[in-house]
């Protein structure tokens, strides 16, 4: 049966609808249109000219920068999910209610501080007379270089998304139904196999969207790269400002964030299908 | 009428009332008096690079003329220029300009021009008084105000003056990774050029170029990374970084300044000058107050303020304003190289061992970009 569009109903979906249409849309359909616009002596002049699209995809160089960003992102959305999993399992199984809490406030306490503070003060711990080092120092090893390198940038990601990681499993874990664990104990399921064949299936919803919010944080991020990977070699970010540093080239920034959106939309709708496809099917 | 009498004579309850609210009334009104008495300060926008409206810098001015700065700072000559085609005429009283981009400001009708008499020109050095770029013919579009050298800035604990020397030391094999590179093309690929026995470095062939670019790439593998003005800093600081290209005393300076073991040496093969000018912007509607700030910052008591910049020190074109800074604070202008009675920057200059740092002039600012985005992503 077909369900008519009520003013009730329509009052409070509506500020969804334009939020999305003036924050989503218009801001995309603005950048797509300037893509084609040209420069001339360090202005914008609107144009359709695809002359930006050609230059930028034709160059080695974003290419490079785009596999690299897409295994970087990768990379830290898989080791976060898998660092995040027992942390979130134990709040959500093994913790009293009142703990649980504790546990998701200090979760979001490092959401308090800024997270360009939290890469720089990483700096002191990395360098190579740093914190880490100077007391590996201690017991005659290293030095071991961490800064300006992808352990670095592996490490500001996660500073980034493994509180929101945790988080989201944890909200998916805590709605998992205690039956099913208890059934497949009664059926003598071991427990890491109960963990693997019933646990994770029943919050899979939740371990994948925390995984993509990782994948799309990072995706976008600039300052771990640059300030903890001393920029070298460049990500799709940084590549962006540097487009823009040096002529004025917002139409092929533009073209860049075109395609990481592009990226991104692709990405997302490919999670959320496996998410929600039913086993077997 | 004696004070008893005052005290104890009758008072009805009306001209207790009034009383009381002639009283009240003036308290209220107390405020606005006191603000048309001390009228709101007039903002002067200024757009610049991070330091120049600042407290240590603008202060003195501020309180004398009744002014508060309101600044935009950019990162580099292009934000710059972008940051002023995309504002309306008249949103920047005072601009500040890196000499390459003043011919561009000018071009693009974004400056007034400016009468050179208003300007203590004559107390400037000579090589200062009539500064490429800054005119056109004999009319004036900017003033210069500080400079600095570029060299090869180092860590003085991990290399000697010697070693720093020449710009060969970034190939050294104990510095693997711990050259860095302040992420501009022009400084680098104008280091490059000098190497290579360019007299004009930015003015190069095809030939030129090609060397430029195959001497650049083999550079790739010492390098630690690619830093902004705020990942310069900390790099030399902790010593993540121990040499670094493409900077100069502005960063070293301040650094010393605060203790780290960092300084910058101008090589055998020469070095860069940068140096920045004020301008008033076109359709400013306090470019007499913009007027009087260029004239400010350029005296010697200016000079001074402008040499000490906590942000970031430089030199200063004002011979006075020298003087003064001995006066002053002799430590810094000894720090600096700004001593008249003994050898001084003035002399690098005159021996012919500074270039300007400008944009390419035989290829476009385009291809000089390309190449440094191909050559970080090798």
């Amino acid at each position: 049966m077909r369900k008519s569009i009520t003013l009730y109903g329509m009052t409070f979906s509506l500020p969804m609808a334009i939020w999305q249409v003036m924050f989503f849309l218009a801001p995309l359909v603005f950048l797509i249109a300037l893509s084609f616009w040209s420069v001339k002596n360090f202005r914008m002049e609107p144009d359709f000219n695809p002359d930006n699209w050609t230059r930028v995809l034709g160059r080695a160089v974003f290419w490079q920068a785009y596999l690299r960003t897409v295994i970087l992102s990768a990379v830290a959305a898989m080791v976060a999910s898998v660092l995040a999993f027992p942390c979130s399992y134990g709040i959500a199984f093994k913790l009293s209610p009142t703990a649980r809490r504790w546990a998701i406030f200090m979760m979001v306490i490092p959401f308090f501080t800024s997270y360009l503070v939290r890469v720089y003060s990483w700096q002191i711990f990395l360098s190579d007379n740093g914190i880490i080092n100077a007391a590996l120092a201690r017991v005659g090893l290293g030095p071991f270089p961490m800064l300006n390198s992808d352990f670095g940038v592996m490490v500001g990601y996660l500073t980034l998304c493994f509180p929101l990681v945790v988080l989201l499993q944890l909200f998916s874990l805590i709605f998992v139904d205690r039956t099913l664990i208890e059934a497949a104990h009664n059926l003598q399921c071991g427990r890491l196999r109960t963990v693997f064949e019933v646990v994770m299936p029943s919050a899979k919803v939740g371990l994948v969207i925390a995984a993509l919010f990782c994948f799309i944080l990072t995706f976008g991020d600039f300052v771990s790269p640059l300030y903890l990977g001393g920029g070298d070699p460049p990500t799709l970010s940084i590549l962006i400002t540097d487009t823009t540093k040096s002529g004025q080239q917002w139409p092929r920034a533009a073209v860049i964030a075109l395609t990481m959106i592009a990226t991104l939309l692709c990405v997302a709708f490919a999670a959320v299908s496996y998410a929600y496809r039913e086993r077997g099917r | 009428m004696s004070i008893k009498k005052t005290l104890s004579g009758c008072h009805s309850r009306r001209t207790i009332l009034k009383g009381a609210a002639v009283l009240g009334g003036s308290a209220l009104a107390t405020p606005f008096v006191s603000r048309l008495a001390f009228a709101a300060p007039v903002e002067l926008n200024m757009l610049a690079w991070y330091g120049h409206a600042e407290p240590d810098v603008v202060a003195e001015f501020e309180a004398e003329h009744n002014v508060k700065f309101k600044p935009k700072y950019y990162t580099g000559g292009d934000n710059m220029l972008g940051l002023i085609a995309q504002s309306p005429p008249g949103t920047f009283d005072i601009i500040l300009s890196d000499a390459e981009y003043v011919q561009q400001l000018n071009a693009a009708g974004y400056i007034e021009k400016l009468d050179p008499a208003d300007y203590p020109f004559d107390d400037f050095f000579p090589e200062f008084q009539k500064f490429p770029g800054h005119w056109e013919g004999d009319e004036l579009y900017s003033v210069i105000t500080r400079f600095g050298f570029l060299g090869v800035a180092y860590n003085t604990e991990a290399i000697t003056e010697k070693e720093a020397s020449t710009y060969k030391v970034y190939w050294d094999e104990k510095l693997k990774g711990k050259v860095g590179h302040f992420d501009w093309h022009l400084p680098n690929l104008g280091q490059i050029s000098l190497l290579n026995g360019n007299a004009s470095p930015y003015d190069i062939d095809e030939a030129g170029w090609e060397k430029v670019q195959e001497v650049t790439k083999t550079l790739r593998p010492q390098i630690g990374g690619f830093f902004d003005y705020g990942g310069t800093f900390s790099s030399l600081q902790n010593g993540q970084m121990l040499v670094m290209a493409g900077i100069g005393d502005w960063i070293t300076g301040a650094l010393e300044k605060g203790g780290a073991k960092v300084r910058t040496q101008i090589p055998e093969e020469g070095g860069l000058q940068f140096t920045e000018s004020f301008s008033i912007g076109k359709g400013s509607q306090k470019a007499d107050l913009a007027k009087k700030w260029i004239q400010y910052i350029t005296s010697a008591k200016g000079q001074v303020k402008s040499a000490n910049m906590a942000a970031y020190p430089c030199l200063i074109p004002n011979k006075k304003g020298w003087e003064l800074l001995a006066k002053e604070t002799p430590e810094e202008a000894k720090r600096q190289g700004m001593l008249l009675n003994e050898s001084n920057v003035m002399d690098l200059i005159r021996a012919g061992r500074i270039k300007y740092r400008q944009l390419p002039v035989q290829q476009s600012l385009e291809d000089w970009n390309d190449f440094w985005s191909d050559y970080k992503a090798t």
